[in-house]
């Protein structure tokens, strides 16, 4: 492996985030590789979504650092910040499809402004290979309510892809879908990384889907990094704090 | 203490309304421009509105013109009639009706479907694709708020003049050319362009109020109606303070 592809793509220095007097993160600490995904375990309200939203820009912290490509997000101009954004997909819990446009219109969104030159002849191009990777093709002219929550996922999932990122952030990718969909979401999580070579933050509280997804695990708790380690490094752990996750 | 506290969150509030302002024309107006969504929202919030805003001004002409008709005959002045209601339509009743009808229309429509994209993760799903969701949603409605308002005040004032020229013929009998004769003989310069211009800013008041109430829209649904809500009182007050100012300055540029 060269040096490049063992570098962090993503590193995160003493980050501190609190709302009011409520701290949520204190002093976390992260560094991703470059073609891994790594995993954030937490209990609800540890400061997961947070967390991501930090390394996104859409909230700030208090202190510490994000480097992104070795750019630091908490010091970026708000130009900057959006040129970065293009390099990192956000996946959101409940999908965020826009839902006054089609199928084909969200993901045009994204290209259609940050690729000026492009003609229709490549959107068209890549809004239908972005559908096919996920098996909807067929839902092109479909407006986001036609379709149900395994499907909006999927295409959520298109649109996150579309504009190539390097870095993937998952806010709860399988939560509220049945046991079959999750399977897919995850298959297709795992079959877009390999496809794309991304590198993935996934938070997560299904097992399942940690297991079959991570190479990395962080335990997320008081603010801070608690354990690291793979799935059966955490789920041999004898620390109580650890083992609840995985009884 | 409680009124200090509704003050603190008033002047919190205003300047908050402030900031989000400058941020629509540092951030909103720069290029490249969404001339496609300008002209979407244009066709939304202007055409779409024409009917409202046509049914209640021809009413309204119809109304006055009815209303004023005994107090005229009483002082013997029933001639007048015209003169009295263009002078009222054209100067001050078309444009803050037609606001406060738009203001119902379409600040309540822009705070409902900007506060619906917010609590649904909507917005930061445009902000963290690297667009600016100021641009794609605040600039062009605002700007679409701003051109479409005295557009429609100009067609509702020219149907509440015909509303009235029904009025006048319910009970005597006035030719149509008499009667727009002596209504733009009576109106001149001043008393036509103050009240355009004041309607661009009450247009852009109900486009930045609405967009203000959508975007910092909380606590999901509830959240929704009550961003709606407040969006059609602050801009309905706006629009009162707007047209109070510009009674101010245009008697302070001698237009009165």
């Amino acid at each position: 492996m060269d040096s490049a592809s063992n570098s962090a793509i993503i590193e995160i220095k003493d980050l501190s985030k609190s709302f009011g007097k409520k701290v949520i993160l204190d002093g976390f600490n992260l560094s991703v590789k470059r073609g891994t995904n790594v995993v954030i375990l937490g209990k609800s309200g540890s400061g997961k979504s947070v967390l991501i939203k930090c390394i996104i820009g859409l909230l700030m912290p208090e202190s510490g650092s994000i480097f992104v490509n070795e750019a630091n997000i908490t010091s970026l101009s708000e130009d900057e910040l959006d040129e970065m954004r293009t390099k990192i997909g956000f996946l959101f819990q409940s999908n965020a499809l826009y839902d006054s446009m089609t199928i084909r219109e969200n993901l045009e969104f994204p290209l259609l402004r940050h690729w000026v030159d492009i003609t229709r002849e490549e959107v068209d191009r890549l809004v239908s290979e972005a559908l096919e990777n996920v098996d909807l093709l067929h839902t092109l002219d479909m407006m986001p309510s036609e379709l149900s929550g395994g499907m909006l996922k999927r295409v959520a999932l298109a649109r996150t892809m579309i504009l190539r990122p390097e870095v993937i952030l998952y806010d709860e990718p399988t939560t509220g879908l049945d046991p079959v969909t999750s399977r897919e979401i995850e298959n297709l999580i795992m079959k877009l990384q390999a496809k794309n070579h991304t590198s993935s933050i996934i938070i997560s509280h299904d097992m399942n889907c940690v297991k079959k997804t991570a190479d990395v695990i962080v335990l997320l708790l008081e603010g801070k990094n608690y354990a690291e380690g793979s799935y059966e490094e955490l789920s041999n752990s004898t620390d109580k704090n650890i083992k609840q996750f995985f009884d | 203490m409680k009124l200090f506290l509704r003050f603190k969150s008033f002047l919190h509030e205003t300047g908050e309304v402030a900031s989000f302002t400058g941020r629509f024309f540092s951030v909103g107006m720069r290029p490249r421009y969404e001339n496609r969504e300008l002209i979407n929202q244009c066709y939304k919030i202007g055409y779409l509105s024409f009917p409202l805003v046509g049914l209640t001004s021809f009413i309204m002409g119809l109304v006055l013109t009815m209303q004023l008709r005994p107090s005229l005959v009483d002082y013997g002045v029933e001639s007048q009639l015209p003169v009295m209601v263009g002078l009222a339509i054209v100067r001050e009743i078309g444009p803050v009706i037609t606001a406060l009808i738009f203001a119902g229309k379409i600040g309540s429509s822009i705070g409902a479907e900007l506060g619906s994209m917010k609590v649904t993760e909507q917005i930061d799903a445009m902000t963290v694709s690297g667009i600016k969701p100021y641009k794609y949603l605040v600039a062009t409605r605002v700007l679409a708020t701003t051109l479409m308002l005295p557009l429609l005040t100009i067609l509702g004032d020219g149907i509440s003049l015909f509303g009235a020229y029904l009025g006048v013929n319910i009970r005597s009998v006035t030719s149509i050319d008499l009667f727009f004769l002596q209504v733009f003989n009576s109106l001149d310069f001043s008393d036509v362009l103050p009240a355009i211009v004041k309607t661009l800013f009450f247009g852009f008041a109900v486009g930045i109020v609405g967009c203000y109430k959508g975007f910092s829209s909380t606590k999901g649904t509830q959240g929704v109606g009550i961003s709606a809500n407040s969006a059609v009182v602050l801009s309905s007050v706006m629009i009162f303070v707007i047209d109070l100012l510009a009674v101010q300055i245009t008697e302070l540029l001698g237009l009165n």
